[in-house]
């Protein structure tokens, strides 16, 4: 599915990650954790293919990125969920079109996948906010809404960065729940989060192995968790 | 089918959904429409320019390629004798049509314009004119010459080659000029329409980065920047055209007195030529956005 091999990143001189090995097995849940600035958010990015690897391999879904075209890693994307921290919608667009995105670049906006689409809103709780624009929402409506887009397309992975990040206890609750929920439904799941106490709550409900990235390298953690 | 005619094809089809995922509006759009407009407009008199210059040439060089003019000065008790002769002359010449002494009235209607409706002709040494109309074949000149130089001795023939070539090629380059203008407004659209493009892909980097992130692939994200402008540039060129071919019409009509100047325009089925313009400027815009749209996804991580 998505696997990484000796894999290093660098920005310029300076070296963000290094040696990272990683092999995301289909329907498994980890949490991501490191101190801000340790490189979580480029860890995702290079998990779906928005940045290439420095050293070592990447490759999701059998593929190297460095040999896929950029039709080949556009389709490639359509199989993995992404949350952003910041949500990235376009912000001219109903929250409705926002979800769809996905569906309409695929061409695969039938009335059928129209109705999910509505089925979706209802699941994440934004059945009556479908007509909204994104800086209409609040911050835990984005995040629901950035959840459903990124599993309208029945992703085999879901990456969230910090998807609780700017939402109170009780969303954030809500989201992980959602999350769970598509874990139970076979989808990898894969959190970037400094939120602890939302990693302990997860542990409880799921088997979630919980990764950090200290020192430019993947750790596993859990025994302090 | 090539991805080019692909791309093509789908400026016509129907997908809303596509051209909503970039936003509507923005200067590049104004730009584009306002640019595409006014060079419409300018098209339409350099076709005119162009297609005037070339009636015009044509026009000259059939009205004066098979005419001629022979002039004879002569003292006055010789000019009726002398002016006989070359009709005579002039009659047995294979290639001569026509040969026919100008009426004092044609000749001091040719001097009007000089010296006024009421110069007394009759009183002065004026050389008396002969119009010549050719065949088809034309007449052999130096051999005309050479017989006209043993029997009228004061006649001069004037074949219009001296002035007619000078006239054509001026009237040929005016023609030159005005598609060597229409290149260079085409080339003007191209680059401003390049332009705001590029801005309008620098301005919406971030519509791109997501529709990147959920799946979009280059052909799709290119194809909603390219049919906006595409659709901007045929609409604003065919308000361009519409408003040029309403400028010609209020141009006055050709008139003699008014030469070159008042036969600038379109007759008969030369109307119909500025409506290939905005399907032109439309193809100019499809493909300076779609090199740009290219160009800049591929620069982008």
């Amino acid at each position: 599915m998505i696997e990484l091999e000796n894999l290093g990143f660098s920005y310029g001189e300076g070296e963000m990650l290094s040696d990272i090995s990683l092999k995301l097995a289909p329907g498994s849940f980890h949490f991501l954790t490191g101190p801000s600035g340790s490189g979580k958010t480029t860890f995702l990015k290079l998990c779906y293919g928005a940045l290439q690897p420095t050293a070592g391999h990447a490759r999701l879904f059998d593929q190297d990125v460095r040999h896929m075209s950029r039709d080949d890693m556009a389709m490639t994307r359509r199989r993995i969920g992404v949350v952003h921290q910041d949500c990235q919608f376009l912000d001219h667009l109903p929250i409705a079109d926002n979800v769809a995105l996905p569906l309409t670049v695929s061409g695969r906006d039938s009335l059928e996948e129209v109705a999910n689409l509505k089925e979706l809103l209802d699941w994440v709780g934004l059945g009556k906010r479908a007509s909204a624009y994104p800086p209409e929402l609040s911050g835990g409506e984005r995040q629901r809404a950035a959840l459903a887009r990124a599993v309208i397309m029945s992703p085999d992975v879901v990456l969230a960065d910090e998807p609780t990040g700017n939402v109170d206890w009780d969303m954030s609750q809500r989201l992980l729940q959602l999350l769970i929920e598509l874990n139970r439904m076979g989808k990898t799941i894969m959190i970037a989060t400094h939120d602890l106490n939302l990693i302990r709550t997860a542990k409880s409900q799921v088997q979630a192995r919980v990764l950090r990235i200290a020192g430019r390298r993947l750790q596993l953690a859990g025994a302090d968790l | 089918m090539s991805n080019l005619a692909i791309l093509f094809k789908s400026l016509f089809s129907s997908d809303n959904q596509s051209d909503r995922v970039v936003p509507p509006s923005g200067f590049t759009a104004r730009l584009t429409v306002f640019a595409s407009g006014a060079m419409a407009f300018l098209t339409v008199f350099a076709l005119a320019l162009s297609l005037a210059s070339g009636r015009l040439a044509s026009r000259w060089g059939d009205e004066l390629a098979h005419s001629s003019t022979l002039r004879i000065s002569a003292p006055a008790e010789q000019m009726a004798e002398q002016v006989q002769t070359a009709l005579r002359v002039l009659d047995t010449t294979p290639g001569v049509a026509l040969a026919r002494a100008l009426t004092a009235d044609e000749q001091k209607a040719l001097l009007a314009p000089w010296f006024g409706p009421d110069l007394p002709i009759d009183s002065l040494p004026v050389p008396q004119l002969i119009e010549i109309v050719e065949t088809e074949e034309g007449y052999d000149g130096a051999g005309l010459r050479l017989r006209l130089q043993a029997e009228v001795p004061g006649a001069v023939l004037d074949d219009h080659t001296r002035w007619r070539k000078p006239l054509e090629q001026a009237a040929g380059r005016l023609r030159l000029l005005g598609w060597v203008a229409i290149a260079l407004i085409a080339a003007t659209t191209a680059a401003i329409i390049t332009l705001a493009a590029n801005a309008a892909l620098a301005a919406n980097a971030q519509v791109i980065q997501v529709l990147r992130l959920v799946g979009a692939q280059d052909g799709y994200i290119a194809r909603a920047f390219v049919r906006r402008f595409t659709l901007r540039a045929l609409s604003g060129a065919a308000a361009g055209m519409v408003l040029g071919l309403g400028a010609v019409l209020l141009l006055p009509p050709a008139q003699d007195a008014g030469g070159f100047l008042t036969g600038l325009g379109f007759t008969g089925a030369g109307w119909l030529v500025p409506f290939v313009i905005p399907p032109l400027a439309a193809l100019v815009a499809f493909l300076a956005t779609r090199t740009a749209a290219n160009r800049v996804l591929s620069e982008l991580p």
